[in-house]
């Protein structure tokens, strides 16, 4: 076994990170290792947590850690926030609330910036999971940064999905049907002693219910988790919310929608594949040509159209390919 | 060919509770163009040297205005040091009077920033000082 894979498969905290830091930097050498990883990667259990800015993701992140090391397993944490983007920099914060974690051997939690990726996540998702898997963490957790309906990319990474829902939006669950709120496999109502509790409540499992007219399978349950400053009860909660989360990957391996996700999961990983090796080095040939800029020169002026430019890229660069 | 992003850390160790100027610097640092981990106020040498490994920060800064930065921060960096992350860069500020710089500075402390210090002339510390791992 090359070296750095076993160091990295031994749990190698300082080389698992700065190869995370290679993926993110996108230095050329990050895709050889994660090459000689792949095969020992996919045997942990993958939890998303998503949901909007401020929804308590961090915090529930942070619970849950403590219940699954109360049962020995051991944690690997992804966790998102936003790059801004006129300066390229970023306040990494969910880190803050599960510092309580960081002298425990058994959790390893990974903050990582957008750098402009638009699905929740970052490009380097997908790769850090692989990297924490291979150290061989039971659970890995995936908080994305807090999002609207659309930035779901996190279904292409978890076996389930929890998105956390706080009251007092008003009557957000009409407009927010689409997006979000298909991709949960478990629902928190987070915050659930505040003002609009009940009307959330009522408004998402009338919701659930009509969705659930056409057809068996999973029924994606409510947990709704009171205030995280309340220790007891909050604790009861937390451990609803782990048992409703396995019963959920029971639900998949039983079903056989495990396999269906992992082929999900796979295709997905081809296309950013592809992406990364056909797409962006010929983008950065044409950037460092200026053949890039002079592109859009003419798309601005009228002189081209977008679609065109493309397909004379497209029959360049095939035929450099073909020539060679 | 994109560049190394530098990723520092902001930490608050001992029981101070003034965060406005760790706040204030990892924002600064944001608009700077670095990665920013912040923990929070509370943390142990412990946390904060166990949390920049995983980080895989380039830096370590340290804000401390309670006057227990002769213990907390050269704890750190013996910490990093003891885990084989000694290439770790570990900075401070905060409230240090002037005679404590030395002790520091020998305990490995890189650099250090007090009252009045210019935000720019910090950013342009780090800039100067730190190559990305
Ligand atoms: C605001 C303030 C408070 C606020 C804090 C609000 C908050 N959330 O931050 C409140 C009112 C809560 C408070 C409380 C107390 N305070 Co007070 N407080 C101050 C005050 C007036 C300003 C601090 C401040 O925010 N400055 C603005 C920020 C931007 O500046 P800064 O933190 O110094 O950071 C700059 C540099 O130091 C440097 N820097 C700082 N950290 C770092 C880190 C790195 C890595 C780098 C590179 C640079 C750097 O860069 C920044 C930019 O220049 C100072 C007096 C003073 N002039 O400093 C007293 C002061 C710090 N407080 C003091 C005391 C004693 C207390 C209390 C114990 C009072 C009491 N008896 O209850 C409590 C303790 C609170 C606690 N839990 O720890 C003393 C500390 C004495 C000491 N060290 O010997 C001071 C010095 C006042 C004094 N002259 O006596 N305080
Ligand atoms: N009242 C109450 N506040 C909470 C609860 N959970 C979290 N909070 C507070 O809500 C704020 C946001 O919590 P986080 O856990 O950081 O939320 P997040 O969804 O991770 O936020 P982003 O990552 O910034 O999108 C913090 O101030 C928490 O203290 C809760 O159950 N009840
Ligand atoms: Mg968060």
């Amino acid at each position: 076994m090359d070296s750095l894979v076993k160091k990295i498969c031994a749990g190698d905290v300082r080389l698992a990170s700065r190869l995370i830091r290679d993926i993110e930097d996108k230095l050329p050498e990050a895709k050889a290792k994660i090459k000689k990883l792949y095969a020992y990667t996919g045997k942990s259990f993958i939890i998303g947590i998503t949901g909007a800015p401020g929804a308590g993701k961090s915090t529930l992140t942070d619970a849950l850690i403590a219940a699954l090391r109360k049962k020995n397993k051991t944690v690997g944490v992804l966790a998102v926030d936003p790059t801004s983007p006129f300066t390229g920099g970023a306040i990494l914060g969910d880190r803050i609330r599960m510092q309580r974690h960081a002298e425990d051997a058994g959790v390893f939690v990974r903050s990582l910036a957008t750098r402009g990726a638009l699905g929740g996540l970052s490009h380097a998702a997908g790769d850090a999971i692989h990297v924490m898997e291979a150290m061989g963490k039971d659970i890995i957790i995936v908080e994305t940064v807090g999002i609207g309906q659309q930035e779901i990319d996190i279904i292409n990474h978890a076996h389930s999905v929890v998105v956390v829902l706080v009251p007092g939006m008003g009557d957000e669950i009409q407009t927010m049907k689409a997006g979000l709120m298909e991709i949960a496999d478990v629902f928190v109502v987070n915050k659930a002693n505040r003002p609009g509790t009940n009307q959330l409540q009522t408004e998402l499992a009338s919701m659930l219910n009509l969705a659930s007219k056409n057809g068996k399978g999973w029924q994606p349950p409510i947990v709704m988790v009171g205030d995280a400053f309340e220790p007891g009860a909050f604790a009861e909660k937390i451990a609803e919310l782990e048992r409703k989360i396995e019963e959920h990957h029971k639900y998949l391996i039983e079903s056989g929608k495990l396999t269906e996700r992992m082929h999900r999961k796979a295709m997905a990983e081809i296309n950013d594949a592809l992406s990364a090796c056909l797409l962006e080095p010929v983008i950065q040939k044409l950037a460092s040509t200026g053949e890039l800029d002079s592109f859009a020169e003419k798309i601005k002026s009228r002189k081209a159209d977008p679609y065109t430019v493309a397909e004379e890229i497209a029959k360049n660069y095939f035929i450099r390919q073909d020539k060679k | 060919m994109p560049e190394r992003k530098i990723r520092v850390m902001v930490a608050k160790p001992g029981l101070d509770g003034h965060d406005r100027g760790a706040r204030v610097l990892a924002r600064y640092f944001r608009d700077a163009g670095f990665e920013v981990v912040y923990t929070g106020c509370h943390q142990t040498p412990e946390q904060i040297a166990s949390a920049a490994i995983q980080e895989d920060v380039d830096l370590v800064g340290l804000s401390c205005l309670s006057g227990a930065h002769r213990a907390l921060f050269p704890k750190v960096v013996q910490l990093l040091r003891e885990k084989g992350a000694s290439d770790i860069t570990v900075i401070g500020g905060g409230i240090i009077p002037e005679q404590d710089f030395p002790m520091l500075y020998e305990a490995g402390i890189k650099a250090i920033f007090t009252p009045g210090a210019s935000l720019d002339s910090i950013v342009e510390w780090i800039k100067t000082n730190i190559k990305p791992h």
